[in-house]
């Protein structure tokens, strides 16, 4: 038996009830999306499929570009920067292999909902599930790209060793942050059709302020710059295990800092506008 | 367990946000400048698309939505179906839903007709085990035979509303729910659909089906609820009720 009851109208002093009562559906609908794995895991699978579907490298695709890309620019930035190749270039690799994944979150989490307008206007699935569907496709991709690194390893003769294992909770750190914050951002996306453009603008800025194509070490004194870069800690917690070494407790510090400020909107804008998406899109 | 659908003082209000108020900017500017810049960016036109609805559906009753466009129709079909949580009023539900209001929901072109089936189920809240359980009984229905192994995209209109019509019976939906559906297929699979709709309700489950042929109304449904400008304007029999709309109906 469903018991569907209005979302508005209610005179002040039933706010608090209807505040439980919408966290209550909230929670209901992450937990409701997660029962349904097997829709969001075919979805997303699909969603890769047909992106190289009839094209010749196939899924193969993204990880060309990406290894060309490193290649290049490793080779330009060592010798601009004065670096030694065997350091910078593994470096510079896993940086964008996490970038790639975190910024992906961002730039791909306005089209959750205003992307899946004919699901949700036609039948009642958990919002969840969009979002569930969405970090498993990148999650695809990233293990696509990854394939880079274990060749860069290969070939600079590098073994980061038993810590490099610390790069799995690392990786689960940013897949949870990344999924919440898409959340949030698929929902203010619904209501308001220029948030995309204004995170993609954002985006571009923080690569560029984060050590990806720079070592944290040339920043001689500003360290502030990094320091303050919740990026930078994310982006740390698995590059650093990937190339041998540990992440600072700073870094977890920080991410985990992160986490609580993500849960926090995440839940407060989807439990009051969670009824709303559908009238938005 | 008998299904059940009632509707208690429903409303449903669609503000439309002029792209004006669709940019955060202008949203910004308008409060910082207290009113005086941008005074066009928060126009807001409500529709009203439901008004105090009440309806109370039983096991067994099989429902004609008729009006004029723009009465209603779509948007109580879509609160039946969860879609929009009302803005007012309570939705009490019992049975499985399954909305058909797009013959292409969940479709993925480049996969296979049995892809698809599966897809769709998995749409509907099915296991897989369950969905290969009645596989055959769809296969069947459907006599697409072995174009169930090729790419939906090869597929005709028709053959599209027989794999999804099938998919959508075949998991024993408690409440069904139709809008206005292209009925592309031919006599023979338009019997046997009927005939399928007819068993499945008898079966102490609901129709509710929105159309604008008041022929496949009367054929499909035992009642009627006439909406006009988003609200009830009758319900009753079918037979009064399609009368008393084609009276008005004809008359203008």
């Amino acid at each position: 038996m469903i018991q569907r009851n209005s979302i508005e109208g209610n005179p002040s002093n039933e706010q608090i009830e209807l505040g439980r009562r919408r966290r209550a559906s909230a929670w209901t609908d992450i937990v409701e999306g997660i029962a349904l794995w097997r829709l969001w895991f075919r979805l997303g699978w699909n969603d890769i499929l047909q992106r190289y579907r009839r094209s010749v490298l196939g899924p193969f695709w993204l990880t060309a570009s990406m290894a060309i890309m490193v290649v290049t620019l490793g080779v330009l930035y060592a010798e601009l920067f004065n670096q030694p190749i065997d350091d910078f270039l593994p470096f510079l690799c896993v940086g964008l292999l996490v970038w790639t994944l975190i910024a992906g979150y961002l730039t791909e989490g306005g089209t959750l909902f205003t992307g899946s307008e004919s699901y949700i206007k036609q039948i009642r699935l958990p919002f969840s599930i969009y979002v569930y569907r969405s970090s498993w496709a990148k999650l695809i991709v990233f293990a696509h790209n990854f394939v880079i690194y274990i060749g860069v390893l290969i070939y600079f003769q590098i073994w980061p060793g038993a810590v490099s294992l610390l790069a799995v909770p690392g990786l689960m750190l940013i897949v949870l942050n990344g999924t919440i914050a898409s959340l949030t951002i698929g929902i203010v996306s619904a209501r308001f059709r220029d948030i995309p453009q204004l995170i993609a603008s954002i985006v571009q800025i923080i690569f560029f302020l984060t050590p990806i194509f720079w070592k944290p070490e040339s920043l001689r004194g500003h360290a502030y710059i990094t320091d303050f870069n919740p990026f930078f800690h994310l982006l740390e917690i698995v590059r650093a295990p990937l190339l041998g070494n540990l992440p600072s407790a700073a870094n977890y510090f920080v991410v985990l800092f992160l986490t609580l400020i993500n849960v926090a909107i995440a839940s407060a804008f989807f439990s009051r506008f969670r009824s709303r998406i559908a009238y938005w899109v | 367990m008998e299904a059940e659908l009632t509707l208690q003082n429903v409303s449903v209000s669609f503000p439309i946000y002029q792209s004006g108020s669709r940019s955060l900017k202008k949203r910004l500017l308008f409060r910082g400048t207290g009113g005086h810049l941008a005074t066009d960016a928060n126009h807001r036109i409500v529709v009203e698309a439901l008004r105090n609805v009440s309806l109370s559906l039983k096991a067994g009753d099989r429902v004609a939505l008729i009006g004029s466009n723009g009465a209603g129709k779509t948007t109580l079909l879509r609160v039946m179906a969860g879609v929009y949580e009302p803005f007012a009023g309570n939705v009490i539900s019992r049975g499985r839903i399954s909305p058909m209001f797009d013959i292409s929901l969940g479709i993925d072109s480049e996969i296979s007709g049995y892809d698809n089936i599966r897809l769709r189920g998995l749409i509907l809240g099915l296991t897989p085990s369950e969905i290969e359980e009645r596989m055959p009984d769809i296969v069947e229905f459907t006599e697409l035979g072995d174009y169930l192994d090729i790419p939906v995209r090869t597929y005709s209109s028709g053959m599209m509303t027989r794999l999804t019509f099938a998919v959508a019976t075949c998991f024993s939906p408690e409440i069904l729910l139709m809008d206005e559906w292209i009925m592309a297929g031919d006599a023979g699979f338009m019997a046997k659909a009927q005939h399928r709709v007819q068993s499945f309700v008898e079966q102490a489950n609901i129709l509710v089906l929105a159309s604008h042929s008041l022929e496949i109304c009367r054929q499909w449904c035992s009642k009627a609820v006439w909406m006009e400008r988003g609200e009830i304007k009758m319900q009753g029999v079918i037979e009064t009720v399609l009368a008393a709309y084609s009276e008005e109906v004809g008359a203008t």
